[in-house]
Formats: C-alpha cells, structure tokens, sequence
C-alpha cells in the first residue's frame, strides 16, 4: 500500500513554494495516502499482461511542419499577469536559488 | 571566502581528475519545439510567445519534425543509437523561467544514446563515450533588477521574457570521462570544440557560443590517484568559451584538491563560472532527480522514428571531424606541427571559412593564429568573441594581396575592425592607411632621407646596395610605415646610382 508520510508532504510542500502549517500537514498528509490508495488500486486491475500507458491514444509521431505561426501579441500575452515592467512579466524575486 | 588551490602540479601527484560534460545546443529551426513561434534571437520581449508556450491552461503541444530530423541526426554524427520508442517527461520545478511550472524534456528515454566522439588532443585521441543526446526546451530569460548589479542577490524582482521558452535544445551529456589526467582541461576544450564544429557541419544550430546557441556544465571530480572510484561532483554550468572550459576544469581540480587535502568533503552542488576572475562561485546545492518528479508528458504521443528514417537521415550526415582534419592538412598543405598548432588553438573552422572566404591558407594561418590568436590572449577573450569574422579576414588579405596595404598596415586594419570601424575597405579610407606608392609623395621623402643621411647615401653611391635598407627604414618611419617598400628602394637606387 503506497502511503506517503508527513516528512514527504512537506518536503513536497516545499519544492512547490506552498507554504504549510504543522495543523496543515496533519490534516492533508492522510488525505493524500487515501487518494494515493485509492489510484493504487488501479494496480489490482492491471494483469501482467498490460503494460503501463502514458497516453489514452495508441498513436505515435504526431509531428507539426516546422512553419512559423503568428504568436500573440506582447498586450495579449501580457494580460494576464499580475504585474508588467518593461514588457515583461514582473515576478517576486526569486530567493537564493538560480535555474 | 577565498578558496585554497592547490598547484596543478600537485593536484595531478595525489588525484585522478573525471570529467563530465553536458552541452544544451540551440537548434535553428524556424520553430519553437512544440508551438509554431518563431525560434529566431533577439526579438521584442514577449513577442514571439504563444498560450502553448506561455503554458495556459488548454494549450496543446504538437512536436516540431524538424526538431526531431536535427535530434537524429546529432545523435547518428556522435555515433549513437537511436531508439526505436521514446517519450517526453515532464520535469517539475516552480522558478518563473518556465511559465508552465515544469520543462517539457526527456528523461528516462532519450532519443539517442550510447555513442562517442574520439577527440584529437595534441595528436593523441582521447575516446568521449557519449551517455545521451535528449531532446527538451529551452527556458526563458529573467532579468534581476532591484539589486545594485542586476545579479540575483538582492534583487527586489525579476522581469521574464518568454521569447526563448520553448525553442529546440538538444543536451548532449558524456560518461565520465577518466583517464585523461593533465590533461582533462585541454580533453574538455578539445570536447566541446570539436562537438561545435560537428554541429555546425551538420548545419543544426547557429552554434555560437558567446549567443548561449551552444552552452557547456562542466562536471568534475576528483579520486585519490589510482583508487579508480568516482569522487564527489560538482556542476559548473554555462561556461560559454572553448577557453572557459579549459579554465573552469582547471580551476575545479585545483579547488577540490584544496578541500581534500584538507581532509574537506566535496559538496555536490551546481558551481557558477566567473569569466572575469576565472574562478567559480557555490549555486545551489544539486536537487536530486527525484525532486523533480519526472513523469512522461500527457500530451504528447510517444516519437518512434522508423529505422528507414533514421537510415535516410544517415545518408545526410557530414564528413568525420577527424577525417576531415587530416583532408583539410593535406589540401591546406600544413606541415604537421602547423595542424597541431591550429587545432590547439581552436581555429581550424575558422581557417576553412577564411580559405573559402578567399584568402590563401598560409594567410589564413598567419592571420588567426599570430596576430588574432595573440590579441585574444592578451584581451583575455575566446578567439571567436573578439568580433573579427573569417570573411573580414579574407577581406584584410585580400587588401594585402592588391599592394593596397602590407601587413604593419593590416594590423591596424584589424584594430578597426575590433573596434567596429566598419568593413577593411571603409577602415583603410577612414584611417588613412593605404599604402603610398605615388611617385611624387615617395620621391619627396626619399630626397629628404638621403639629405639627413649623407654618409649612407655615400655608401651606396659606391656600389653597397645593401646600405639602401637604412633609407628605406628612414622614409618607412616618415611615412608611418604607409611606403610602398618595393618602390621606394628603386627610386633610391634610381637617384643615387
């Protein structure tokens, strides 16, 4: 039975920038073993014989010409985010970490 | 804090250096790999993005074809397999340069795999077993503002142009590269020029590196010598010159000996390169895989290039860097020293777009190994970065080559063009350094240098030819070395004889 304790909740919690209390792990890190539980459950289904999918469609190389199509413009793309400078999206700054 | 280094030397008495390379190239497709904007640099901020590529919510990705012919065909040059099935992943990660929250890549089953390149280094190859090729995205850019030099400390906040979010990458990683000892730094160079100058026969990428086209994480090691183990890793990412490279695994080993000695443990962390002082800083200490929470891409069908595709695209593939050197040394007729000496000092792309430029091969040589090759070294810059191209070299020699100017004057010709003065031709007009060979002018100062030097132009009246050269520096120096030397000599002998 898959179960995934606090430590990992909140250590997920964490790479997620999500912000959780020790009330909050309580409450959520036995709620996601049951979801967890509950998708597992797929696995007593499954044969040997079925291998896993990634993709509901039996399709492979779905591909697209390499031409260029219009993009958005820099209003369009820009409208929905929450704060604009020098026609960029502006976003808090990042803390001790670089990609 | 300052870092211990310990001298090369040394590092190389105590520990074996294991490298590891991993290089993101840019491909120059038209597109983005899963949207149709277009892929080209330099655009407005947020003019080419699209909902796939700005991640909104029911946008679907659909994979550039062209991306994958380029994938397979890089993969076949360095000699991998191509699989027959693969996928894309999706790696999660919240940093704003990736608008989606994770990066479309491949993880677990890469396009191309299990290859190598055979590196020549001083006449000697060097084996580079090639781990995987795997096809993903690129990111886009954030500027830091706020902070006092626009670095990451102490920004107030970062302003992302999705512009390059989503064009082609194609991350080429090697196996550990062992064995290599003193010279791991010149194995990594030699890597990562030869892996460019593949990349660019293949025609797959602009592959420039001072434009981030091409951009090199260099992994180092160190275990004690002859253990024949691994040591701890750390990841000195976006080294962007062939000299870099060099630099940074020099600067590594020197750096994780310090530690060692010490009795100190590595920290598996990423490393940033400073090109100004040439050493490295600590990044963020390493995510582990797991972090990242791989899994395959919903959205995307599996890529199953069929094996008559793949042996199409075989058919395609460029001349062996390896072969082509050794075609290249015998039409360029260099002397084997000569090769080594081009190929050590990275130029040997160079030197062939000189010569189909125009310019004589020994032009060529002269040109980008001496005089280039010298102001890159004192400038402290990649040869490629000091903003001289082959087809302005040509064009240099091609002045040279009409008696418009000689080489003293050339030199300066290449002053302008460093300076961004404009083309050769417009440099010579603009400075003024033709070279004169205008009877009138020349016999002006042919008269005045045998006025001053009445005992040298005696000399010569008595038949010693030879002295001639003494007034032919004179008018030279007068003529700031603008004087057509050839015919200032016979209008000496013409006036003393």
């Amino acid at each position: 039975m898959p179960e995934i304790t606090r430590d990992e909740v909140a250590h997920l919690a964490n790479l997620a920038r999500i912000d959780l209390d020790d009330a909050e792990l309580d409450h959520l890190a036995p709620q996601l073993s049951v979801i967890l539980e509950s998708v597992a459950s797929i696995s007593g289904v499954a044969g040997e014989d079925i291998p896993p999918t990634s993709h509901a469609l039996p399709l492979t190389n779905v591909f697209r010409e390499d031409v260029v199509r219009p993009s958005l413009t820099p209003e369009q793309a820009l409208s929905g985010a929450p704060a604009v400078d020098q026609q960029r999206f502006s976003v808090p700054r990042i803390l001790g970490e670089e990609a | 804090m300052t870092d211990t280094l310990v001298a090369f030397d040394d590092v190389l008495a105590s520990y074996d250096p294991a490298l590891g390379l991993e290089v993101h190239v840019e491909l120059n497709t038209n597109t983005k790999m899963f949207c149709g904007c277009p892929a080209v640099f330099g655009g407005e901020p947020n003019t080419q993005v699209c909902p796939t590529c700005l991640g909104l919510p029911g946008a679907m990705p659909v994979v550039n074809a062209k991306a994958i012919e380029s994938a397979i065909r890089i993969g076949l040059a360095l000699n991998c397999e191509i699989a027959e099935w693969c996928r894309f992943a999706r790696k999660n990660y919240f940093y704003p340069d990736m608008p989606k929250n994770f990066q479309t890549s491949q993880y677990d089953e890469p396009i191309a795999f299990e290859g190598f390149m055979d590196v020549d280094v001083d006449g000697e190859t060097f084996r580079v077993e090639i781990e995987r090729a795997h096809m993903e995205e690129d990111t886009g850019k954030s500027l830091h503002v706020g902070g006092a030099t626009g670095r990451i400390h102490g920004a107030d906040h970062s302003l992302v142009d999705y512009n390059r979010a989503g064009i082609p990458l194609i991350e080429i990683v090697t196996k550990p590269i062992t064995g290599a000892g003193e010279k791991a730094p010149a194995v990594a160079r030699a890597y990562v020029s030869q892996l460019r100058d593949l990349i660019v026969a293949l025609g797959v990428s602009e592959a420039r590196m001072d434009q981030g086209n091409l951009r090199a994480d260099v992994n180092l090691s160190l275990a004690p010598k002859g253990a024949g183990t691994l040591g701890t890793r750390t990841e000195t990412k976006n080294v962007n010159s062939f000299r870099s490279v060099e630099r940074a695994v020099r600067y590594e080993m020197q750096r994780h000996a310090g530690i060692l000695d010490d009795g100190g443990s590595i920290l598996q962390e990423t490393r940033h390169w400073h090109e100004d002082t040439g050493i490295t800083t600590s990044g963020r200490e390493k995510s582990d895989a797991e972090d990242y929470r791989y899994f395959p891409e919903p959205d995307l069908v599996p890529v199953a290039p069929s094996r008559e595709w793949v042996e199409e695209l075989r058919g395609t593939l460029p001349e062996n860097p390896l072969l082509k050197r050794a075609r290249l040394q015998a039409d360029w007729g260099y002397t084997d020293l000569e090769m080594r000496d081009v190929i050590a000092a990275g130029v040997v792309g160079l030197i062939e777009e000189t010569v189909a430029a125009g310019a004589s091969p020994q032009a060529a040589r002269k040109w980008w190994l001496s005089e280039l090759g010298r102001r890159a070294n004192d400038a402290g810059v990649d040869i490629t970065e000091l903003g001289v191209s082959p087809a302005q070299v040509a064009a240099v020699q091609a002045l040279v080559d009409a008696g418009t100017v000689n080489d003293k004057l050339a030199r300066q010709v290449f002053d302008g063009l460093i300076a961004g003065e404009g083309t050769p031709e417009e440099i010579v007009a603009a400075r003024g350094l033709a070279v004169v060979s205008d009877d009138g002018a020349l016999g002006a100062a042919v008269d005045a240098a045998i006025a001053a030097n009445p005992d040298v132009a005696d000399k010569i009246r008595d038949g010693k030819v030879a002295a001639a050269g003494a007034l032919i520096g004179a008018v030279m120096k007068e003529m700031k070395g603008q004087a057509d030397a050839g015919r200032v000599r016979e209008l000496i002998l013409e006036k003393l004889q």
